[in-house]
């Protein structure tokens, strides 16, 4: 095996690849805007540093690409025992029996736990949700969605846990499910009668001001109005979810490798739930397969394993199978909107009116902040500058499993985000306009950054213009647009769509953020060793963003340590600093700002080691890359490394030892990345199939970090926006039972599908965020979806079709054709 | 359950065990070997996170039995290095950015391997293709293709040089 991969002589090869991006052309043509537009990325550091904006290759690959990851199911402890679930077959059902006695005599079955066992263990056989909704972990009377967790069985081989599954006999009495949430809301069947309320409906949530909006309304030239549907879908990362948990009763400590994207979140709910005390549990969240936010809540399965381990005193492992994982975990989006809007004469955008059904299953399982039930949903009226906005959600139960919780996606912006698109695309259409001069005509102009928008965001900085003539310089839009037309009039179909998105991500500030209570800010903490390298730890967990790199390049940027030199860990709640953890494209704006201003805290003590040493006043000092110098006498200096190194041997009299700091960083507000992409696509009328031809995305996060890692969030982001508009749905027959349970039927875009991404981008820096990052990992996933609805719809908007709810598959785009006349 | 002896060269190295005849391949590498680097994503070969070499075929062990590979050769991610030195491929992945949470890299990997074995100068469609069994969530793909064709590069040069490593 390679012992050290990440040689020094490695370091020659990390190198700046601005050219990666296959667009970086000077200023476009057409970009009116007064503020000027930066498309290159800061550089400010030598290579051998790389910090900011260096494409250095990733610190944490060389275990992967050997096979040497260690993700949760590579933990294999002694004596360990295997746990496996059984699963409710009904959606609704009663439970009257639960007869456990074949499974316990099979030979090398340790344990069987019921609702009954956890309730005498002290009420566990329900627990919080995120959303503090309640959600049971093993049932006791019913089951309220198909594939609920009925009970587990603990036994000493993988294999025979599996066969005392089967062994398990539990007697059902059907209930009549309700699954469709427009049912729901009539009541005739209640899923959740344990509550006192004898409802499905669970919350109703506004933002914006209705009144100002139906006068906008009234006074409106157009109005278009649109029902659609956001089925739902699942992140399925590769890595399903799963855990050893390892109680020792001799010290009282349960340790538990994690499926977790929030560890330290996940050790207070556990010790709130358990009434362990806290500091005698500890999270481990190895390497992570994906995340996605399908790892952000606490299943069934780990409080169940936990319990296992306490129960038998043994470690426990537990790892979903695919289909488990499908059928019972954490969904994403389900969303019935109906959307409104209005434009006066002149083709402004005035106002926009959105009422919404959120189909939560069997329990708000969400894992939006507390005050923002429908996540960042209010984010609505996007890019385009209004008068008056008003958007509205209603909760609903169902019989289908919990979660409302995020698909690559901060807190519902994908919703909004598809709502405003398509609305905007539909007014463009409705109204004779070219999709681009509308949006152009409509955004919020680079003037009135900061801007506050109708529902009360107050948008950081933005430059949505200069993305989206970008964008269009690329594609070359006059020229398609040409084409369309010659092709449209030999009966040919293609399409040409525009998204340009406005993304909020990055929560905090912790005034407003919060996941059952704890506060939204993120944390840092670096220690520089006396020969000059470093460890920082951080309160995130990284399921693949590369938060190995782009950590320590931020360090690097400040300090001067060459980011090689750094070593970065994250996911042990018995070493690193509490934080809320990675999803909702969070970590650069909170965590990486932490690691930035505790290296200023270091560089601050720096400069006091380095007039020590240098016998000056340090205020004749001033910082060159990698160290301190005298003002006007730059051979006068010290290096980081030399001031580390006397930190621990010659520090001043009367100043503390050692160079080190700690930051828990509070952002002053969300980071607003943005984009423009736009799609081409042909559709086959014989066969209804949609063909992407090219897909050009220019996204604006702010200053870049790593251009390499940005890119690679960007081609992974865009696929995962391809995903819903194209292939995956979680579909439910009339009985509650998911038909999409593996990946034969739910469908992945494999390389066949997946178009050659076309990158652009604009830099406009956030004024808030200490090196001006905001997000990346999700805009893409946000952003791609209506690029290619609104294409296939400006294909076919000469029929008539104004919307087509996703995923656009060919079976829908020939039964429209069928209907239109165009095919047989 | 019966058990069956069997034995298998895996990554070089003759394996003699005795497995139930129900023992998925992928567990016996994993669990019996300890050879972590292969994984299991689906259980129903679509995923190709458990894709190792079957006397120099890609196949996914999570759909094989153990028994099934008496008397045969196996290959998985943890035998792609040689003598310290990464292989073109692992090179390609890591200066190409082709990977991400690393989940899919060892199937992904394997499979290209194959691919090039078989054909040392594919066309983008050839690569795709050839991994369009194998899925990946966080990489759409793209800096997969330029992995492989950097390596498909590196392994077609007379003497290759030597790798970044």
């Amino acid at each position: 095996m390679i012992d050290n991969p990440m040689s020094a002589a490695d370091l020659t090869s990390a190198r700046i690849l601005d050219d990666r991006f296959e667009h970086h052309s000077p200023k476009p043509e057409g970009v009116s805007a007064n503020v000027p537009v930066s498309y290159e990325v800061r550089v400010t550091t030598p290579v051998h540093v790389s910090g900011m904006g260096h494409a250095m290759k990733r610190k944490e690959d060389p275990r992967f690409i050997q096979g040497q990851g260690n993700y949760v199911d590579d933990v294999k402890l002694p004596g360990m025992l295997y746990m496996d679930i059984v699963r409710s077959p009904y959606a609704h059902a009663r439970i009257t029996k639960i007869d456990t006695s074949a499974a316990l005599k099979l030979p090398g079955v340790v344990a069987v736990i019921t609702g009954e066992d956890l309730k005498k263990a002290g009420n566990l056989h329900w627990m919080p949700t995120l959303m503090s909704d309640t959600q049971m972990v093993l049932p006791i009377e019913k089951v309220v969605y198909a594939a609920q967790e009925v009970c587990v069985v603990i036994a000493t081989e993988r294999y025979i846990a599996a066969d005392a599954v089967d062994l398990v006999v539990v007697d059902y009495e059907p209930l009549p499910p309700v699954i469709d949430p427009f049912e729901a809301l009539k009541d005739n069947v209640i899923v959740r009668d344990d509550k006192a309320e004898k409802t499905n409906h669970i919350w109703h949530w506004e933002a914006g001001n209705q009144a100002a909006t139906d006068q906008v309304f009234a006074q409106a030239d157009t109005i278009v109005k649109q029902y659609m549907h956001i089925p739902r879908i699942h992140v399925a990362s590769i890595e399903t979810c799963g855990m050893v948990a390892d109680f020792h009763k001799a010290t009282g400590k349960l340790r538990m490798y994690m499926t977790s994207q929030a560890p330290h979140a996940h050790r207070t709910v556990f010790a709130l739930v358990s009434g362990i005390p806290e500091h005698k549990i500890q999270i481990i969240s190895p390497d992570i397969g994906g995340g996605f936010g399908g790892k952000v809540p606490v299943y069934p399965g780990y409080v169940c394993c936990a319990v296992a381990s306490l129960v038998t005193g043994k470690p426990v492992k537990w790892i979903e199978d695919r289909s488990e994982n499908l059928q019972a975990d954490s969904f994403a989006r389900d969303y019935h909107i109906t959307a409104e809007m209005a434009a006066d004469k002149a083709g402004r955008i005035t106002g926009l009116r959105v009422q919404t059904l959120a189909d939560n299953g069997a329990a708000d399982a969400a894992a939006n902040p507390s005050k923002f039930p429908a996540g960042l949903y209010s984010i609505g009226t996007g890019s385009y500058d209004m008068k008056a906005a008003h958007i509205a959600v209603d909760a609903v139960y169902t019989n289908k499993p919990p979660g409302g919780v995020a698909y690559r996606c901060s807190f519902r912006v994908t919703e909004a985000v598809h709502m405003v698109e398509r609305m905007t695309d539909i007014m463009a259409h409705e109204r004779g306009e070219d999709p681009a001069a509308f949006r152009m005509k409509n955004f919020i102009q680079p003037e009135q950054f900061p801007y506050t928008s109708p529902t009360g965001w107050e948008y950081d900085s933005g430059n949505y213009g200069a993305a989206l003539q970008l964008a269009m310089d690329m594609i070359g839009y006059p020229a398609l647009r040409q084409e369309q037309a010659e092709k449209r009039a030999r009966g040919e179909f293609m399409g040409i769509g525009i998204s340009s998105f406005t993304e909020v991500v990055g929560a905090g500030p912790s005034k407003d953020y919060d996941i059952l209570g704890i506060k939204m800010f993120d944390s840092a903490e670096i220690r520089i060793h006396p020969t000059g390298k470093a460890i920082a730890r951080f309160g995130t967990k990284s399921q693949g963003q590369g938060h190995e790199t782009t950590y320590a390049q931020l360090i690097a940027e400040e300090l001067g340590l060459p980011a090689a030199d750094i070593e970065i860990e994250e996911g042990d709640t018995d070493t690193a600093p509490y934080g809320l953890g990675t999803y909702a494209s969070r970590s650069t704006p909170t965590a990486g700002a932490a690691a930035i201003m505790a290296a200023r805290k270091i560089k601050a003590k720096a400069r006091q080691i380095a007039a020590h040493l240098l016998e000056v006043n340090a205020d004749d000092l001033e910082w060159n890359v990698d160290g301190w110098q005298v003002k006007g006498s730059p051979d006068q200096r010290k290096s980081i490394q030399d001031i580390a190194f006397a930190a621990y041997t010659n520090h001043p009299q009367g100043m503390e030892a050692g160079l080190e700091a700690t930051d828990y960083y509070d952002p002053p507000n969300l980071t607003f990345p943005f984009g423009s992409y736009i799609c081409v696509v042909d559709i086959d009328t014989g066969t209804g199939q949609v063909k992407i031809r090219r897909f050009v995305a220019v996204d604006d996060c702010g200053n870049i970090i790593n251009p390499l890692v940005v890119e690679g969030q960007i081609h992974g982001g865009l696929t995962m926006g391809l995903a819903p508009a194209m292939f995956e749905e979680i579909v439910y027959d009339e009985n509650g039972t998911n038909l999409t349970g593996t990946f034969a039927d739910y469908l992945l875009p494999t390389a066949m599908e997946t178009p050659k991404w076309e990158l652009g981008r604009t830099i406009t820096p956030s004024p808030h965020h200490p090196v001006g990052a905001k997000g990346v990992g999700e805009s893409p996933t946000v952003g791609a979806p209506p690029a290619i609805v609104n294409a296939v719809v400006d294909a076919l908007w000469h029929l008539g079709v104004r919307h087509i709810d996703i995923p656009i598959t060919p079976y829908k785009i020939w039964k429209i054709l069928r209907d239109k006349g165009v095919t047989d | 359950m019966s058990k069956h002896p069997i034995v298998v060269t895996v990554n070089g190295q003759e394996h003699h065990a005795e497995v139930e005849s129900r023992l998925l391949l992928v567990h016996f590498i994993r669990e019996n070997l300890s050879l972590t680097g292969t994984h299991i994503g689906c259980d129903t070969t679509s995923c190709g996170a458990c894709t190792v070499l079957f006397d120099g075929q890609p196949i996914k062990s999570c759909t094989m039995f153990a028994v099934q590979a008496n008397g045969h050769k196996v290959e998985s991610i943890e035998s792609v290095a040689e003598n310290g030195e990464l292989h073109p491929l692992q090179s390609g992945f890591w200066e190409k950015h082709g990977l991400q949470c690393g989940f899919c890299t060892p199937g992904m990997i394997m499979t290209a391997k194959a691919l090039l074995a078989k054909n040392p100068n594919p066309t983008e469609d050839d690569i795709r293709w050839a991994i369009s069994g194998n899925l990946c969530r966080c990489t759409g793909y793209v800096k997969i293709v330029e992995a492989i064709q950097y390596a498909a590069e590196k392994l077609r040069e007379p003497q290759p040089e030597e790798v970044s490593a």
